[in-house]
This record gives C-alpha cells, structure tokens and sequence, in this order.
C-alpha cells in the first residue's frame, strides 16, 4: 500500500519549457485566454476542463471579481460544502469543481486525512523530544489540500513553515519536512525536485520570492503559475504590501493564498487589519475574495480561478482562506494565555475533514471499506514516520563549512582546517591516554 | 508602585520585567512594543504582566512588522515617548535595520542635537537554546557598527535590571541585546543599589595570567573557564564588558597590562565580530605589554547551523581553553 501522495509527479526543474507558444498570452487583456497544454497530473486536467466549463461564464465572471471593481464590503465567502456537508450551488466557482470525480473527492479526503495524521504524529514527536520544535497545521488542512490541489507540476510554490499540506501536495516526501524541526538541517529537500520552496520563517519574505519568480515566468513567456502562502499576521509585512505592489506593477502571475487562522501567535487578526484581508487586494488593484478555509471543493474551485486568471495574464489576486488555527502556533506556545476554548470548540464544527465525510458518505462517493483502509494506510503513515525521524543522524560537524558559498571562499577553508586540526587535537589527546 | 527592595533569587528575565515594571511605574511616557508582549507576555515572558497592570495604550500589542514596530516607535519618541520595544528573535530585526540605522541613529547628529530619539530595542539574542533558524543569531556588531547606536548586553539579573533602567534613561537610542539562554539563570537583584555607569566593564574574576574578555551569554562561560584554568593553576582574569558600544577599552587596557595576555570571547562570528575590533585597540594601546597576540573565540563564517550542529559552532569550555592554551604558548 502506498503512502505518497496522490498525484503522479515527475521532478522537474522550473517553468521555462513551456515558454513559447504562449507568450504571447501574457497580456492584461482579460480576453487573450488559451488552452491550457495538456498536462500528466489528473487535477490539473481538471482544472482545464472546468476551464472550458467556464469559459462561457468567463465574462460575468470576471466583471464580478476581476479588475479592480470593488467587491461588497461584507466579507462574503466562498462556500461549496456547509459545515453538515451539503454541496451549495455557487454560480461562480461551480464550473472549476463540476469536473470532480468521486474518486478525486476521495482523494481530497485521503489527502486530508493523511496530512492531520502526519501532523500528529510529528507534534507527538515533538513531545517525545525527536523534533526540538513543530508548528501544527491541525484545521488548516482544507485550505491546503485543495489550493495544493490546484496546482499544475510546473506551478511555483513558495511556503511558509506551516504548510505541510501543500508539501503532501506537491509530492514532497514528509519526512523531508521534519529535518529543520529536529534540527539537523535548515531545509532539507531540493525546491526545485517539486517546485516546492523551502520553507521561510522569517514572515513575509516569500511573497516578494514568489512575486519575483513569477516576474520570470512572464519574462519566459510560460503559462506557469506561482502561489504564495501566509498568515493573517503576515499580511502585515511590508515585504508582503511590497510584493502586492510589485505584482500588480508587472502583472505577475502570481496566487497570494493567505490562511487567516485568526492567530499570529497571541494576537488576533483585528490587531492586523480594520478591513477584512482580502479587501487589501483592491488598493492596490486586482481582486481578492475570502473563501471557507475549511472547505476544501471551495478551496479548489477559488484558487483553480485565481491560477487560471495568472495563466491567462490578468496577473495577481489574493485569496483569503477564512480557517482556524485548531492548535497551539508551535509546540513552544501556550495557547490558554491568550483564547478562549470555546472558540476552538466553535470552529471544531467545521472541521474541514469531517465536513467532506459527510459529502462521502451522503453522495455514496466511498464505503466503509474506503474509509477503513485509509485509516490502515494512515497507521502505515505514521510508523513510518516515526521510524524515519527516530532514524535520522545528526549531520557530520563539517557540514557547518558546506555551501555557505557556491564558488568558495578562503575564509570558509581556513576554518575548516582549524577545525579540522581542533577536533584532531581531542583524537591525539584520546589516543594518547 | 514599585518596591525597591532586595530579590535574593531572581531569574534574568524577571529582571527585565521588573525593571520595566518599574519605568512604566515611575515615567508616564514610557511604552512597551512589540509582537506578542501584551496578553502573552512576549515568547520568553518577559513582558509578562505588564499589560494587565498598565493597559493597552502602555503595552502595546504590535502588528507583525518590525519596520513598522521601530519605525512608530521613532514618531513616538519625537512625541515625547520614551518606547521600549521587542524584537521577537535576533533574526527578526532585519525588517527594522533600515529604520534603526537610517533613522534611529542619525536623528540626533542631522537635527544638531535637537531631536532626542531615547529609543530602547530589545532583542533576545544568541544561540544555545536549540532553535531552529532564525532563533540563535549574535547580530551585536552590525549595530555597534553604526555611529548613533548604543549597544549593550547584560550577563547576568541584577545587570540586566540596572542596565535596562539605564537604557531607558538614555537620551541616545541603544541596542539592548538579552542573553536568551540566560534568561533562566538566577542571581541577587538590589533594586535600591545605585549602579554604576552603563558603559564601563566590570571585573567578575580577577586573574594574573591572562584576561578574558566577554559580555552576555559568554561570561558565565568565561568564568567556567577561568574555574577550569584555575585547577591546572592558571590565574585568569574576568572582564564582562557589559557594552560593546561604547566599548570600554581602558579597562580591557588596564587588565591586559597587567596579564598580557588576551582572549576574546562572543558567539558572533570572529569576522568583523567585535573580537577583531578588541584585538585592533589593545595592540595599539598595549603592544609593548602584550606576550602573545590577541586571541579570538567566536562563531564561523558560515550560517548559524541547525541546532544539532549550534554545539561545534558555539564557544565552548573547550574551545576556550584551547585558545587559552595557544597564548600562553606564546
Ligand atoms: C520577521 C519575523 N518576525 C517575527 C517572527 C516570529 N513569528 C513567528 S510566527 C509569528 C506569527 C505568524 O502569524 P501568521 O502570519 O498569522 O501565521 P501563522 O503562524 O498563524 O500560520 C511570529 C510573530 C518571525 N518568524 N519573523
Ligand atoms: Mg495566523
């Protein structure tokens, strides 16, 4: 039984092969669309279905959410599954999920599934002192799994460090993830195997990388796109209004996915913002709309429309998931300081997993035997995860000098010699005994 | 009102929170900034409290951005204010170092003295405490650097406590760097002592064979070290320095002339770290005292490494014996 993810996944390095044909698509112009190429990943074929699904709808569409016509200043979401799992009829978003399969909705699931259970199982980690730290997504799995679902192979995912998720998403191995939290390395896999960035602690800053490298995608001409996830607290970064500015200068094609947990740490999002956070989107002049983050069909229908308008060269748009922080920020944090129970408990009706069980099993998309053998694979999950990090070796001490420069530097040799010769001083003391 | 009386036992970081206690208490224009010091009490809880006694309009719950955190903070000060703020983490401070480099520091000599900005930063800095990135950085020389900046760093509670009234007090803006892996340690804090002056370094240990120079984290190192030294019969002298700018180089000078010999220690790295700025003075200042060449301990030029790394990359008893050992070779 496999324990990847999904979605069928070839390394590739970036976007510039699909340069030429369509770079002529890269205008402003709302009407200069074409076909998305055919691509290997199941959900993205998808997403061209429900794109030429669309493309009558296309122009009230865009009159509606696109340009820089302001939406109501009611925060209005975007909700395809209730909390009870009922599908609602959503005129707008309908036709980028009308393509979903049972089999996908079972994948969504799984991946979600999956994802929650990966997370435990790293936060248990944490508290048997494998991990010095871990940064929990529990809640935030919907938001995740379905904008990670989005994605085409050659997309650019840059992440903050809570996006577990979307790295399930993009094939990234999970174990990969834990190597920063135990702290033996401060990556630990290859961005560009997955088009997955490494993760960025210091907040904010990705959203300019993201800006920047999708600048290159339009310099390439490709008909890639480029998603930047952060939080609520983030927004208020000035790297985060500067690269809102840059991509609406240069019209990058670039998604702004932010998980409004309703946390940065201790504070509140009203400490951020007087104005919903998507409605940042308008000052600066593209659109922004708030989805159910804990819906996960919503999730993937808006962040489908956002990544269309990016290909199709109507540049930035800003996409608030609306979700709920259901753990502490890290295992370090002490939430009972500063919230109260009863909100989690309020959210803990929304579960974005149990929401689309109910969907399931309403719809007869899966049995008891789908739901009994995910919770079997999900066993499997976690064992092997305990078992990889229980593995993992602590880097050789020489690994300090390593790549701090791609062409070197004198510095760096001379001391790594004196370390060398330092630590040899121990060898001869020892062997002298 | 705060009391002034005698802590027999106090944690560094309570220090801190008592000293800021106290000047919010005693200075109506004294503000506490920063992500998370309200209701939480900031990460390391040094805030802890302060809030709840003094409102939300003195212990002010930030927005995430430290741009913006330094920046207002500046208005503020040329408000009236006297704003004390918080760096989360040592890493963190970079989205601010333009304000504080352009701004903060240069107000005063552009305005010909007119403009007073007594502006506090805070930043938990160093390593130590297994962190991952970001969480364990040593930044004090690219502050101490800049003409305009005072940049001081506490070793121990009852410093930390004096250190930071006297912070607060300054008109010139300082660079408070706290020692977050002692923010545990505990020591005696006098409330009623009056201190000395904040830029002068203090003798914790006298020695005869050698002087070991460090501030922060380091000293209680040092002194381990000088203990260490002591049983194979070496007599090392202790200087925590207390300020890395202004630097006190006549006392640095004073104990050299007597040990002849020197070694730095800091966690930053020993390129362009203040070690090299040490060494640079006292051989100018004491070349014809000097036995041996002024000796540096400090990190790599190489980024601070995952924490299951921090330990070869940190200055160790080891590393410092080591160095102790090569001058007295000399
Ligand atoms: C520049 C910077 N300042 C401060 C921090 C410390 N810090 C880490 S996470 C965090 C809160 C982030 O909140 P949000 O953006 O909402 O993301 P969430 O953690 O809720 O996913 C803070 C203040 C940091 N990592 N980087
Ligand atoms: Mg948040």
């Amino acid at each position: 039984m496999t324990v990847e993810s999904t979605a069928a996944r070839t390394p590739r390095r970036s976007a510039g092969s699909d340069a030429g044909a369509t770079g002529a698509q890269r205008t402003t112009s709302t009407t200069a669309k074409k076909a998305v190429p055919a691509k290997k990943a199941t959900v993205a074929k998808k997403a061209s279905a429900a794109k030429k699904a669309s493309a009558a709808k296309k122009a009230p569409a865009a009159r509606k959410t696109g340009g820089t016509k302001p939406r109501s200043a009611e925060p209005h979401l975007v909700q395809l599954l209730t909390p009870e799992g009922e599908r609602v009829r959503n005129a707008e978003f309908d036709p980028y999920v009308s393509g979903v399969t049972p089999e996908e909705f079972r994948g969504l699931y799984r991946d979600m599934v999956l994802t929650r259970r990966f997370d435990a199982e790293a936060t248990a980690l944490q508290r048997q002192g494998e991990l010095g730290l871990w940064a929990s997504l529990l809640g935030q799995e919907a938001a995740q799994i379905g904008s990670g679902r989005a994605l085409r192979d050659d997309d650019y995912v840059f992440p903050t460090y809570r996006e577990h998720g979307v790295a399930w998403c993009r094939g990234v191995d999970p174990t990969n993830l834990l190597g920063m939290f135990r702290g033996v390395n401060n990556g630990g896999w290859d961005p560009n195997s997955n088009n997955f960035h490494l993760y960025t602690i210091v907040i904010g800053s990705q959203a300019l990388h993201a800006t920047g490298y999708a600048m290159g995608v339009a310099k390439d001409g490709a008909d890639s796109a480029v998603i930047a996830y952060f939080g609520d607290g983030a927004s208020s970064q000035g790297d985060v209004a500067e690269a809102f500015t840059f991509s609406a200068v240069y019209n990058a094609p670039v998604v702004f996915f932010c998980q409004n947990n309703q946390w940065a740490i201790s504070e509140p999002t009203e400490k951020q913002s007087r104005v919903p956070l998507y409605q940042r989107a308008q000052g600066f002049g593209f659109p922004g709309l708030r989805v159910d983050g804990n819906d996960v069909l919503a999730n993937l229908a808006v962040t489908r429309w956002a990544l269309e308008r990016a290909r199709a060269g109507e540049g930035p748009t800003l996409i608030e998931a609306f979700t709920y922080r259901m753990g502490a920020h890290t295992t370090s944090d002490d939430p009972t300081r500063y919230r109260h129970d009863d909100e989690r408990a309020a959210w803990e009706a929304k579960d974005p997993i149990l929401r689309l069980r109910r969907y399931l099993e309403s719809a007869h998309h899966a049995d008891e035997g789908f739901f009994a053998e995910l919770e079997i694979e999900s066993e499997t999950l976690g064992k092997r995860v305990r078992e990889a990090v229980r593995a993992m070796k602590d880097p050789d001490h020489f690994a300090i000098f390593e790549n701090a420069y791609a062409d070197g530097h004198a510095l760096v040799d001379e001391e790594r010699a004196q370390f060398a010769a330092y630590q040899a001083s121990f060898a001869d003391a020892d062997g002298g005994k | 009102m705060a009391e002034t009386v005698t802590f027999k036992n106090m944690a560094l970081a309570k220090a801190i929170n008592e000293s800021l206690r106290r000047a919010l208490d005693t200075d109506p224009k004294v503000l506490v900034m920063g992500e998370d010091v309200g209701k939480l009490g900031g990460v390391f809880r040094v805030t802890d409290g302060l809030q709840k006694d003094f409102g939300e309009s003195r212990v002010i719950d930030t927005p995430l951005a430290e741009s913006g955190i330094v920046g207002t903070a500046i208005g503020l000060a040329l408000r009236g204010y006297r704003p004390v703020v918080e760096i989360q983490f040592d890493g963190f401070v970079f989205p601010a170092y333009d304000q504080i480099v352009t701004q903060l520091a240069k107000m005063h000599a552009r305005s010909l003295g007119k403009v007073k900005l007594p502006v506090v930063v805070r930043i938990p800095y160093g390593g130590g405490i297994g962190a991952v990135e970001h969480h364990s950085e040593s930044p004090e020389s690219l502050f101490a650097h800049v003409a305009g900046l005072k940049v001081v760093s506490p070793s121990n509670a009852s410093d930390a406590y004096w250190m930071m009234q006297q912070a607060i007090q300054s008109d010139d803006p300082v660079i408070f760097f706290e020692p977050k892996r002692r923010y545990w340690d505990k020591a005696e804090v006098n409330t009623e002592a009056i201190p000395g002056p904040l830029h002068t370094a203090r003798v914790v240990r006298e020695g005869t064979d050698l002087t070991l120079v460090a501030y922060g984290p380091m000293v209680k190192l040092c002194q381990e070290v000088a203990d260490a030294a002591a049983e194979e019969g070496r007599s090392l002298e202790v200087l925590d320095l207390r300020s890395v700018s202004p630097l006190d180089f006549d006392a640095i000078q004073a104990s050299v002339e007597k040990t002849r010999r020197l070694v730095v220690v800091h966690e930053a790295p020993v390129f362009f770290g203040s070690g090299a700025e040490i060494a640079a003075r006292i051989t100018e200042r004491c070349f014809y005292h000097l036995e041996a060449p002024v000796l540096r301990v400090g990190g790599y030029h190489a980024p601070y490494p995952p924490a299951r790394l921090e330990e070869s990359y940190l200055p160790d008893l080891d590393r410092v014996l080591d160095a102790v050992d090569r001058s007295l070779a000399y």
